[in-house]
Formats: C-alpha cells, sequence, structure tokens
C-alpha cells in the first residue's frame, strides 16, 4: 500500500499535478491538536489579503479565516504558523501535508476542484478582473477601449481572460506583459499603455503606486469570476466542515448582527434570538457534532470578529485598499454572501 | 616546479668620483662641483603633475594626424565619461541623500512620501527615497518575522561570529588557530542551538548508540593500527578508526542539541531577511569548500569508482539549475516522503544549495589541481609521503592558493544565488524586502526603489568585501607574480 501510494504520487507529480497523499493514518483535526497549531499557507505578501505588517506579523482577510479557524479549534486565534507560498508551491504544499489549510486567494475553479485531489470550503472573497484607465482618456465603458495598449501581467489567467474578452467584442488590441507586478504599474504609470488589467483587489492595492492616483478611473465592467476561498484536502471531511463552518459562523455572525464587541454581551443575556443562542452555543450542541467544543463560534466573533468587521479592517473604505463592499455584501444588502444557517 | 629565478643583484658602486690627479683641477673648464639641484619641471609633480601624467599626457599629442585624432577621441570619451558619472552620481545622491524623506514624525506612512498630487505636502514631480519606509520594515527586512522578543539571539549569533572571524583575520592576534577551529566546529552548533532554540528531540538511545558505534571503531582502528587485523583489512581499520571520531563528534552535536537550554523553539519559517540570507550562504560557502576538494580530488583520483562517482556527482549538479533544485527540494521531495514526515523547508534549500556550489567549487580546485607540474606531485611521492600527505602539504596549498580568484568568484556567486530561494517560500533579504513592497499602507511610487535600493546597498557591501579579502589574501599569498 505503502510503495502504490509512494508510486502514485510519483505519477501524479510527474504529471503537473498535485498528487494525492495516502489515506491519512489520523485525521487533519487529530493531527492539528496534537501539534497544537494550524498550519496555514497563504501568500508571499498580498496587501489586505496576507500580508506581513511592519513587525512581521501576518494580517488580512485570508489570514483571518485561519485564526478563526484556531479560534474555532483552540479557543485561540493565535495558535496558526503561517507558511509563505508562491502560486506554484500552493497546491502541493496542500496534498502533501505541509499546510492544513490554503487560505491564499486562490480562485475556486472546477478544475483545481476535481482534478488536484483539494476540495474549496467556500468562498471569503468574490473577486473579478477589472480595467484601469487613466481619467484623462475620457473612456467610460470598456467597449470603447478597441486598439488599445494593455498592460497585465505574463502567465496568469488574466492575460486570458482579457484576450477572451477583446475577441468576443471583436475589438483589437495589443499586449503588453510583464513578469511582476511592480513593473506593470511603473509601465503603466509611465504612460506605456492605455489600460491596466488585473483583479480589482489588486487595482485597488496598486493604485498608490501611481504618480496621479486620483487621476485614473476603474471601469464598471468585469470581465470574470474570481471566487476565492480556503482550500482543504480532499477525503477528510471532519476538517473541511470545520473550515467550512468557521466562515460560515463569521458571515452568520454579521447578518444576525453579532460583532466581537457586543458578542459578551449575548453570552448573559438570558432573552436571545434561539439563531443567536445557537451561533454562540448556548443552545444545541452544534461545536460537539464538528469533533470542537460548542463555544467554537463565539472564540470566532470575540477573537476574529465577524465578516463585515473583517473586511473592514483589512480591504475596507477606511484601509489603503478602499474597496467598497460591492457583491462581497450580505444577501439582505445587495451583495451575493450567502451563508447556510446554523440549525 | 617552481623555477627560481635568481635576479643578479646589481651591485651598487659608488658614485663619488675620484678625480684623476694628472688633471689640473685649476683648469676654468672642469668643473669640480655637481650642478645645483633644480626643481623638477611643473609637469611632473604635484596635482599638475598627477593630472598631467594621468589624463592629459594620453590627449595632448598632435604631432601626427593618427596622434591628434586619438587625443582628440580620448578627450571626448573622457569627457563623455566625466559627464556619465556626473549626473549618475548627483542623481544617485539627490535620490538617496538630498530629496529623500528622512522621517515621519506624525506616522503618516505613505502620506509622508506622498506629493500634493497625491494627497500629500511634497512638490509634484518629487522622486526620491521614502526612508520611514524602509525604518518600518527595517525589522522585516533583517530579521524576518523572528519573534521581536528573541532578537537578541540573532544578534548574539551575529557578534559571536563577527568576533571570532576577526580575530582570525587580525594576524597579529594570538591563538589564531585555535579560534579558527572554534569558528568551524563549537560556533556552528552553537548557532544552530542560539537561533533555532534547541532542545530537538533525540532520543538517548541515538545519542547512546551512535556513542558505542563510535567507540566499537574506535577500538578496531586501534587493533589496527596494533597489527592485529590482518593484511589486506588493515588499510580498512585505519579508516574505521578515523571514522569512529566523526561518529563520536556527531554524537557529541547530537547530545548538544538534545539539551533543553530553556530558549523558546523558532520555527525556520519565522526566520528571514538578511538572517536567511546569512544562514544560506554563509553554510554554503563552508560547506561547498570542503566537499569541493574532496570532490576534485575525486575525479582525479585513480580509482575507477571514486572517480566515476565524483564525475557523475559533478555533471548532474552542474546540469541542472539551481531554480531547478530549489524547486525540486521544495515540490517533488515532500510528495515522496510519508505523510506526517516533514524535513525543514530551509534544511532542504541549505543541501541544495551547499551541494549545486560544491560540484562548481569542484571544478575550481579541479583547475588549480592541474596548474600544478607534474614534478611536485613525483616529488612527494618520492620523499615517501602518503597520498593524504602529499595532497595536505604539497599538493592543495599550491593548488588552492592558485584558484582564489575563482573560489571567490564561486562565493560571491553563492551569497547572490541565495536570492533564489524566495522562490520556494522562504523569505530571504529580496524577498522579505518584495513581500513588504506590496504592504498597501506605505504603497508610493517610490516604494519599490526605495526597497531595491536597501537591498542592492546590503548586497554590494558583502560581495564587494569578499572580494577585499580575497585581493588581501592573494597578496599576502603572493600569487599574483607581480612581486
Amino acid at each position: 500500500m505503502k510503495k502504490l501510494s509512494f508510486l502514485s504520487a510519483l505519477c501524479g507529480a510527474a504529471m503537473g499535478f498535485g498528487a494525492v497523499a495516502s489515506a491519512n493514518a489520523a485525521t487533519t483535526l487529530e493531527a492539528v491538536k496534537a501539534k497544537g497549531f494550524v498550519q496555514c499557507g497563504v501568500s508571499q505578501g498580498l496587501p489586505g489579503f496576507s500580508n506581513a505588517d511592519d513587525s512581521g506579523k501576518w494580517t488580512g482577510l485570508d489570514v483571518d479565516l485561519c485564526r478563526a479557524v484556531a479560534a474555532a479549534v483552540f479557543g485561540d486565534a493565535e495558535k496558526v504558523k503561517y507558511s509563505p507560498l508562491s502560486a506554484k508551491q500552493r497546491f502541493t504544499a496542500l496534498s502533501s501535508g505541509e499546510i492544513d489549510i490554503l487560505s491564499r486567494n486562490t480562485t475556486w475553479t472546477m478544475t483545481r476542484d476535481t482534478q488536484l485531489g483539494l476540495n474549496f470550503a467556500g468562498v471569503n472573497y468574490y473577486d473579478g478582473q477589472g480595467m484601469m484607465v487613466p481619467t484623462a482618456l475620457g473612456v467610460k465603458s470598456a467597449t470603447e477601449l478597441d486598439g488599445a495598449n494593455i498592460c497585465t501581467n505574463t502567465g496568469t489567467t488574466t492575460e486570458l481572460n482579457i484576450t477572451d474578452y477583446f475577441r468576443t467584442n471583436g475589438m483589437s488590441f495589443n499586449l503588453v506583459a510583464f513578469e511582476k507586478a511592480d513593473e506593470v504599474v511603473a509601465a503603466y504609470d509611465a504612460g506605456r499603455c492605455d489600460v491596466y488589467t488585473t483583479d480589482r483587489s489588486g487595482l485597488a492595492a496598486q493604485r498608490g503606486k501611481l504618480t496621479q492616483p486620483d487621476s485614473h478611473v476603474v471601469l464598471p465592467e468585469i470581465i470574470s469570476k474570481e471566487p476565492l476561498g480556503p482550500v482543504v484536502r480532499q477525503g477528510d471531511d471532519q476538517w473541511f466542515n470545520i473550515v467550512r463552518w468557521s466562515l460560515n459562523a463569521m458571515i452568520n455572525a454579521e447578518e444576525l448582527g453579532i460583532s466581537s464587541s457586543n458578542v459578551n454581551m449575548k453570552k448573559f443575556q438570558s432573552k436571545l434570538a434561539p439563531s443567536v443562542a445557537r451561533l454562540i452555543g448556548k443552545e444545541g450542541k452544534f461545536g460537539e457534532e464538528l469533533g470542537l467544543s460548542n463555544d467554537w463560534a463565539y472564540n470566532i466573533i470575540m477573537q476574529v470578529g465577524n465578516y463585515g468587521e473583517s473586511y473592514e479592517k483589512h480591504v475596507g473604505l477606511n484601509t489603503p485598499l478602499k474597496l467598497a463592499r460591492g457583491v462581497n455584501s450580505l444577501w439582505s444588502k445587495g451583495g451575493i454572501l450567502y451563508a447556510a444557517p446554523i440549525r | 616546479m617552481t623555477r627560481k629565478v635568481i635576479k643578479a643583484a646589481p651591485k651598487k658602486t659608488t658614485m663619488k668620483k675620484a678625480i684623476p690627479s694628472d688633471i689640473d683641477t685649476q683648469a676654468g673648464y672642469v668643473r669640480i662641483e655637481d650642478a645645483p639641484l633644480l626643481p623638477p619641471p611643473p609637469s611632473e609633480v604635484g596635482v599638475t603633475g598627477w593630472l598631467y601624467k594621468n589624463i592629459f599626457a594620453s590627449m595632448s599629442d598632435f604631432g601626427s594626424v593618427s596622434a591628434a585624432l586619438k587625443s582628440v577621441f580620448v578627450a571626448a570619451s573622457t569627457l563623455f565619461i566625466l559627464y556619465f558619472l556626473v549626473t549618475q552620481i548627483s542623481g544617485l545622491l539627490d535620490f538617496a541623500i538630498f530629496s529623500a524623506v528622512w522621517s515621519d514624525p506624525e506616522g503618516l506612512k505613505r502620506q509622508a512620501c506622498w506629493t500634493v498630487e497625491q494627497g500629500g505636502a511634497l512638490p509634484n514631480g518629487w522622486h526620491a527615497a521614502c526612508w520611514p519606509f524602509i525604518e518600518a520594515k527595517a525589522k522585516f527586512i533583517f530579521y524576518g518575522a523572528y519573534p521581536n522578543d528573541d532578537l537578541w539571539r540573532v544578534n548574539l549569533t551575529y557578534a559571536l561570529g563577527g568576533f571570532m572571524l576577526a580575530w582570525v583575520m587580525i594576524e597579529r592576534l594570538p591563538y589564531r588557530k585555535i579560534v579558527g577551529i572554534l569558528l568551524l566546529t563549537v560556533y556552528p552548533v552553537m548557532a544552530t542551538v542560539l537561533l533555532t532554540g534547541g532542545a530537538f528531540s533525540i532520543s538517548t538511545g541515538t545519542i547512546g548508540g551512535a556513542t558505542i558505534l563510535g567507540l566499537a571503531l574506535i577500538t578496531i582502528g586501534r587493533l589496527g593500527k596494533a597489527g592485529y587485523v590482518s593484511g589486506a583489512f588493515g588499510d580498512l581499520a585505519l579508516v574505521a578508526g578515523v571514522c569512529g571520531w566523526l561518529v563520536i563528534l556527531f554524537a557529541a552535536v547530537l547530545a548538544v542539541f538534545a539539551i533543553d537550554f530553556d530558549l523558546e523553539a523558532i520555527d525556520t519559517r519565522d526566520w528571514g531577511g538578511l538572517l536567511i540570507t546569512l544562514v544560506v550562504a554563509i553554510t554554503g560557502i563552508v560547506a561547498s569548500l570542503p566537499l569541493g576538494i574532496l570532490l576534485a580530488l575525486g575525479r582525479r583520483s585513480e580509482m575507477p569508482v571514486a572517480r566515476f562517482l565524483c564525475t557523475v556527482f559533478i555533471e548532474f549538479w552542474r546540469g541542472v539549475p539551481l531554480i531547478t533544485v530549489l524547486f525540486m527540494a521544495s515540490v517533488m521531495l515532500p510528495l515522496f516522503m510519508p505523510e506526517g514526515v516533514n524535513f525543514d523547508m530551509l534544511l532542504r534549500a541549505l543541501i541544495g544549495v551547499t551541494l549545486f556550489s560544491a560540484a562548481y567549487m569542484a571544478e575550481v580546485v579541479r583547475g588549480g589541481l592541474q596548474a600544478i607540474d607534474k614534478g611536485q606531485y613525483e616529488g612527494a611521492d618520492a620523499v615517501g609521503l602518503s597520498y593524504w600527505q602529499s595532497m595536505r602539504l604539497i599538493i592543495l596549498p599550491q593548488a588552492l592558493t592558485h584558484v582564489i580568484p575563482g573560489i571567490v568568484n564561486t562565493f560571491i556567486g553563492l551569497f547572490k544565488d541565495t536570492a533564489l530561494v524566495s522562490i520556494v517560500g522562504i523569505f530571504d533579504l529580496l524577498g522579505a524586502a518584495q513581500s513588504t513592497l506590496a504592504d498597501a499602507a506605505w504603497s508610493t511610487p517610490v516604494q519599490g526603489l526605495t526597497g531595491y535600493l536597501v537591498v542592492a546597498v546590503i548586497f554590494f557591501v558583502f560581495c564587494f568585501g569578499m572580494s577585499r579579502y580575497s585581493m588581501f589574501m592573494e597578496r599576502k599569498l603572493n600569487r599574483s607574480h607581480k612581486s
């Protein structure tokens, strides 16, 4: 059996896919509890999502998800260790068991979900590819961009998406591609191209690097769907559920109006809406069914906050990214965030 | 064979000339006093003299058409280079010093480096370094995510290493050999314990087993020396004796690693910045030289198996790019390991970098070995030295001094190659700096330039230092054949 799994790993790796590692002797939850921390795969620095702050501490929306899982498992959001991963490394690191969760602005696509032996546990940010143009160009819509020079990164899906979009609309264009994001921004700022395209969160993050940030405008068109979410290994449903429900708990908490500032108060209130009581563990045994303690969600809200808090803290309007909630609002507020209820 | 050039030392003849007695010294046409010493012409001394000799002499010959053309060409290129240097250097100084923003007393972060157009206070078109950004990120660029409370451990490691290295390099100090040996044996163990926290879970059984194995091997060695082991196995017994000491040393290192010094364990994932660059570079440099020497000797060995193995090893590692090696180590290796067995990422990179540079080092050393005259080998054999004795006493000292430039070249190349570890998710100096560039709280148009400038300066200081030291060594060993 061991030999077989070794061979399959070899074949899988040789084909360029992360291979399915042999069936776990212990579940991920047991392994995580035994080592005392959650090993979380993050990016090598993406503002707002996973980025080391001035003291080297990891912060961001993706980081908060790992902290939430740690809070649910250990009751302590600080019990996380981070592995900064390059885009090429990320899936192998997960399938080889080096990390427990991959929370690294990873787009959920069918190929990744079905072919890599991985599962996406949800969506914590709905992104999409956007385009930025100088205001001076006077362009109001992407359909007016016939013949434009377009700056983007090489070898990413953004290159593919923009090509598809211009072909579909029968427009000609000229692609100017660079290896690093910094180079793309510099070229766009120097006027080498008319359009800068990448994920909208990326556009927001890079805007600050322009000489005149206010004289550029992001066009309304979103030309691709980029649902970003946490990834776990396939074949461990318990761990998959823990990650999925940690995210759901954060979204539900926002919907129910529970935040880190009032969750303690709620804990001692005798009269609570049943949905709130279930969420913070005063009713039912939802935590135990996940293999955790019943105050799992209380710990998440107390230590990490609800989804809205996390969003505003890392990518919201008061941060350098200044991203409006948009589609990432709750379903009840015109967005598409819709978490299954806890009951 | 070193040919001895015997210089005919010119005999100094006395310059005082005796005046022959048969000459009438009173005659008016005989000069009996030396002419007064005139000052040298102004074109030979002082600033003007220097300038003339070194700069203007080459452009003031208009004797013929071709000489005039050459003079004009030299003058024009001198002016061009001068202009280029002045504009570039003044631009750099202006960017880095004169126009730069030095402080951010109000904690405005990126706003401190914004122009009016961007919403800040600096004049439009301002383009210079934003040092508060580096100040805020200095800890990350130098130490990565190493915990703040434990930075003293890194600093102590640096201080100890720097102190010992300086001791070995300053020639007037006593006990340099002892300090050198400590630097290569005790210091790495100490540094490992200090940086990681030590207290590795090594069972007493492993240490005990290694000790017993070592003692057994030493005993065999002793028996062999005393002649108790029959002929053909005699040499093997001696080798066993040497291996025994190595095993004992290894057991001692393990024992030290197992001791709990009450230091907090710090995962290598939290290391970063200059710390990683130095750890990777120094380990690679220190380990690759002896490995490379062994490989080079192996490749020139007369034992076919050893020669074949060394050749294959060298050609394999020279044939793959370092990026591939690192990528294999970080992506493929974990897939081959049983679930749950995780080999430290930094250790993987260290091994990859070391083996890679050892292969290059081997070829440099081989070049030196080939430059040694055959007579040296034969001479060593003739006085009855064993293979290792002749290598240690005759061949290697000459071969290595010949190839100092090549060795240092490899070292400097290795130092700069450490930047590649950032592609496998280890934050070296460059990787750490690049990751700070992603921080939107500091994003300005000059953020990238400032960050890269710092990295360039740090790399330059280290590489230039190595280069100067190698020149000093060459002069000291007098290998440049200039004398």
